[in-house]
């Protein structure tokens, strides 16, 4: 190892050592070993809330947020998608990978060009594009929250972020009471390593004089289609 | 009426009631007596010590809480017109006596602790009266003080028994949550914060259009009453324990 | 040697010069404009806060599991670290260690260096501002730009933050204005000619100047709200979407994280998800939440660095009773129902993390040994409303008590002092009724003088401060125990 290189890394495993060294010092002064036993957690995890009618509540907490929701059945959703584009003057519309291929029949006939992220767009280029249209991982009703977990439908990241529009096709099924469940439901994709993404609502800001601006980076509009059956 | 009969309270005076206000303690015997209580006051009773623990002299806060544990140790009830003190005396004497190493101390102050009870809880938890009998026309606000609520943890017990007392008319306080700015030391550390805040809680107290400000502590009725007389306001305070006094036999 | 080279970036301000508290505090009560900002901001923030809390049936057994978890960790902090640096690496990541500021901003301007890279951007983060990441980067010529709004306002505005949540609070909607106008075309795309006050325009303008920059960044860096121990998963909590950006748009992403932010499960991200929007901004959920576990195929930062710090923390933990302090989650409930804090602000508490939250935990990451730190845990008048708002049950008035006791104990250790002095006459007074009695001896006697009036300002040394804008009722010429001898002899022990 060149010495300059071996400097880094000693000092990177000093460092290491010496904070840990520091914090077993600071805590030298707690006898049990076992950290649950040590410190019971009185909490049971994973609850559902308990609300009546999950899907309404849904509804009215992401309306809350002045986003609209669309609720439709299965065939209905193509033609719902190209109307929340269409109310969006949305002229470009980038298509995750997983997404049917029904649904981009519609919007291509529709008027709209249609782009794909393969091969990769570059930021640029997705700045460019008006909007972009998903599916979504789970939805959680009390805060009404959609999360993305960016798998099949969903798109990399950077496709949520920079077109302007976002129009999020969520199933029934997909939805649950509240953020415990939501959790739950997602623990598996999480584990699996998989990047999540939380949006409830649009990207705001309260900075100016505690005056609420909607739309600072991010989406200014989104819209969510609800299907059932 | 006689749901005190058979108790003897001792009481705790308070070093500022004693030495400033006696007519806190000596309404505080009113009303305690009027319900049946014998009423005793061991002498060598001084002090909570808060001014010493709060500082942060908790070395010079201990003799307090020997004194405190001889005074009232063998009492069934000590009752304190102040919601402040006994506050600091449950919440604070046992760990004061741990601190210096003292078991013994604390456990005996942890022990008497448990039989103190700030005025509103004592007439209400232990006599389970809310109507003491008062009178009292005039137009009063109420200010729930900061350690009262959240150190002594007394409720809304004061309000209840203020609503009991005949002939008031009970003004809603706005603001009534924010603390006054007395914070002991405080006041004479942090001297333009403190004021700052006395002056707004006046505010709010004058907009109410109230005759009276009442409250359990005497020290935050001193800050805000201080402020209210500076600035010629004729409102007047005066505490809990003397509008319960006040009879119609008797008034205030 | 070459001139003094020119900035890249805003010359911020310096918590340097600010005095001790009582001093600081002074500034701040002067200024009208910040007087109003921040009652306005606090009030209606606090109220949001209420709804929101009040929404949830089981609230206070959330906050109480929060505490727990929180506490589970610090008692076995050792453990927790490894077992997240473990997962992080096997996630990808590269993990570093900083035992202080040092430490940390010289690992991120390596790694910036390594890249090439002469700019970063950067999400808000208390954590590099309490390091000075900024400027430790701006001595290596590497630009660091601010992309919270709040934030770019500080920074263009060559400020400090006062306040956690909303750092800008303390400016108004003219002052952005014109330190938009005065300043974006130095650093970027300027803000558009004849621009009005409005906050919608001035958020636009924002957004198109750092549009260009995150479009173009190859390195971000960030703090980090939660790192999950069980999967190495980094949690990131905010309103306007900067964070996305910076979190997936450029090549190379380095977070530091205090070690204090770890959790030990997925699952324990509940709570803390459920608790933190509600108690700081008051709402339901905030905008954006992003969790990534290391690194995504194709999706974000290919390169992933989190630097573990402590500076500090481990001293804040050896403290049985200040370790509470490390629950803190940065909501800012504390500072919005602060009496104190919505009448001084933030910069007089001298340091990024003002309020309850910095009087506790100020002192204990930095030590007694300056005297603005000595003086923080006195900036309180033990109220505890902050007490009942923490999300994880921080006990900051117990704290803040016992830190008193540490400085007393500090300042009295080598010498005696004469507030010392004052409290050990106290403490001999105080130990008997017949003290106390011999005591009340001058108050009576004063009371005989002054008879039933009451007192103005007097040139008393200390009672003074008292006096200064409240009257005092002059003492009575009999005490209570007095009167109790005269009235009710023989009925004591």
């Amino acid at each position: 190892m060149n010495p300059v290189r071996s400097e880094v890394a000693e000092t990177r495993s000093t460092a290491r050592d010496e904070v840990l060294r520091r914090v077993r010092a600071a805590i030298a002064d707690v006898p049990e070993p076992d950290a649950a036993v040590d410190v019971p957690v009185t909490w049971v995890y994973g609850r559902p809330l308990g609300t009546a009618d999950v899907l309404a509540d849904f509804v009215e907490k992401v309306e809350d947020y002045k986003a609209g929701v669309t609720r439709c059945q299965p065939g209905e959703v193509p033609a719902a998608l190209v109307a929340a584009l269409a109310s969006f003057g949305v002229a470009s519309v980038v298509l995750p990978a997983g997404i049917p291929l029904e649904w981009a029949d519609a919007v291509e006939a529709a008027g709209l060009e249609i782009r794909r992220d393969d091969p990769p767009l570059t930021s640029q280029q997705l700045n460019g594009i008006d909007a972009v249209v998903t599916t979504a991982a789970v939805g959680m009703a009390d805060s009404g929250t959609i999360a993305l977990d960016h798998g099949a439908g969903q798109g990399r990241r950077a496709l949520t972020l920079l077109p302007d529009v976002h129009i999020c096709v969520i199933a029934a099924d997909q939805v649950v009471s509240d953020v415990p469940e939501g959790i739950a439901r997602l623990a598996p994709a999480l584990r699996a390593r998989r990047p999540v993404t939380w949006l409830s609502g649009g990207s705001a800001t309260s900075d100016i004089e505690l005056d609420r601006v909607e739309g600072v980076h991010g989406p200014r509009h989104l819209a969510v289609i609800l299907v059932e059956g | 009426m006689s749901p005190g009969s058979g108790k003897t309270v001792a009481l705790f005076a308070t070093c500022i009631n004693d030495t400033m206000k006696p007519s806190i303690p000596i309404a505080t015997v009113t009303v305690l007596e009027r319900l049946g209580c014998r009423v005793v006051y061991p002498p060598r009773q001084t002090c909570c010590g808060q001014i010493m623990t709060n500082t942060g002299y908790w070395k010079e806060a201990l003799p307090t809480v020997r004194n405190y544990v001889s005074s009232f140790g063998d009492y069934d009830y000590v009752v304190g017109p102040s919601g402040s003190c006994v506050g600091s005396v449950r919440h604070q004497h046992e760990m004061l006596a741990r601190h210096a190493g003292d078991e013994p101390l604390a456990e005996d102050a942890k022990a008497v602790a448990s039989r103190s009870y700030e005025l509103s809880e004592f007439l209400i938890d232990v006599l389970g009266v809310t109507d003491v009998g008062a009178y009292f026309p005039h137009r009063v606000t109420y200010h729930p003080t900061c350690h009262s609520i959240r150190v002594a943890k007394v409720g809304d017990r004061p309000l209840r028994l203020l609503r009991a007392v005949g002939g008031i008319e009970l003004l809603d306080l706005p603001g009534a949550e924010q603390c006054c700015g007395f914070g002991g030391t405080f006041s004479i550390k942090n001297p333009d914060v403190s004021i700052a805040m006395a002056t707004d809680k006046a505010r709010n107290v004058t907009s109410t259009g109230a005759e009276y400000l009442v409250a359990g502590d005497q020290a935050c009725l001193m800050n805000i009453g201080g402020v209210l007389h500076r600035d010629h306001e004729p409102v007047r305070t005066i505490h809990l324990a003397e509008i319960l006094a006040s009879t119609e036999e008797n008034p205030r | 040697m070459s001139a003094t080279m020119e900035r890249r970036t805003p010359e911020p301000g310096t918590w340097l010069g600010i005095p001790e508290f009582p001093k600081a505090a002074k500034v701040g009560l002067a200024n009208a404009q910040l007087r109003k900002n921040l009652a306005h901001a606090t009030t209606t923030i606090r109220a949001k806060r209420v709804v929101r809390a009040s929404e949830v049936p089981d609230w206070e057994e959330l906050r109480t599991a929060a505490a727990q978890i929180k506490d589970r960790v610090g008692r076995h902090l050792d453990t927790y670290l490894l077992q997240a640096e473990a997962a992080m690496t096997a996630a990808g990541i590269t993990v570093h260690w900083a035992r202080d500021a040092a430490d940390a901003n010289r690992i991120v301007a390596d790694i910036a260096k390594a890249k090439g890279v002469d700019e970063v951007v950067k999400i808000k983060s208390m954590v590099t501002q309490e390091i000075d990441l900024n400027e430790a980067l701006e001595a290596e010529g590497i630009a660091a730009w601010e992309t919270d709004l709040a934030e770019l306002i500080v920074q263009l505005g060559h400020d400090l933050p006062s306040h956690i949540l909303v750092p800008a609070i303390h400016r108004n909607r003219r002052e952005v204005r014109e330190i938009f106008v005065e300043e974006m075309g130095r650093y970027g795309t300027p803000a558009p000619e004849g621009i009005s006050d409005n906050p919608p325009e001035l958020a636009e303008a924002a957004r198109v100047h750092l549009r260009e920059k995150f479009l173009r960044a190859e390195m971000a860096v960030s703090g980090g709200n939660f790192i999950v121990a069980e999967t190495g998963t980094l949690v990131i909590v905010e309103s306007e979407g900067n964070g996305r950006m910076c979190l997936t748009l450029p090549k190379t992403l380095v977070s530091v994280v205090g070690i204090e932010k770890i959790v030990p499960t997925i699952e324990d991200l509940e709570v803390f998800l459920k608790l933190l929007p509600r108690s700081s901004t008051g709402e339901r959920m905030n905008p954006y939440t992003s969790l990534w576990t290391g690194v995504t195929d194709g999706d974000g930062p290919q390169d992933l660095h989190v630097v573990l710090l402590d500076n500090g923390r481990s001293r804040v933990l050896s403290d049985p009773t200040g370790r509470a302090a490390l629950r803190c989650i940065r909501c800012s409930a504390c500072l919005n129902i602060c009496p104190v804090y919505e009448r001084v602000g933030g910069h007089a508490y001298g340091s990024p993390y003002p309020g309850p939250i910095g009087a506790i935990l100020g002192p204990q990451l930095r030590g007694l040994e300056d005297a603005r730190d000595r003086a923080l845990p006195f900036a309180s008048t033990l109220c505890g409303a902050c007490n009942d708002v923490c999300p994880v049950k921080i006990p900051f008035t117990d704290i803040l008590v016992h830190l008193r006791n540490k400085v007393v104990e500090y300042k009295t250790a080598d010498h005696a002092t004469g507030e010392q002095a004052l409290m050990k006459t106290a403490a001999w007074v105080m130990s008997d009724g017949k003290h106390l009695a011999e005591a009340q001896l001058a108050t009576r006697a004063a009371g005989g003088v002054f008879g039933k009036r009451w007192l103005g300002k007097l040139p008393i040394p200390i009672a003074s401060r008292w006096l200064r804008a409240r009257d005092v009722e002059a003492p009575p010429t009999q005490t209570f125990r007095q009167w109790w001898k005269k009235n009710r002899e023989g009925e004591g022990r």
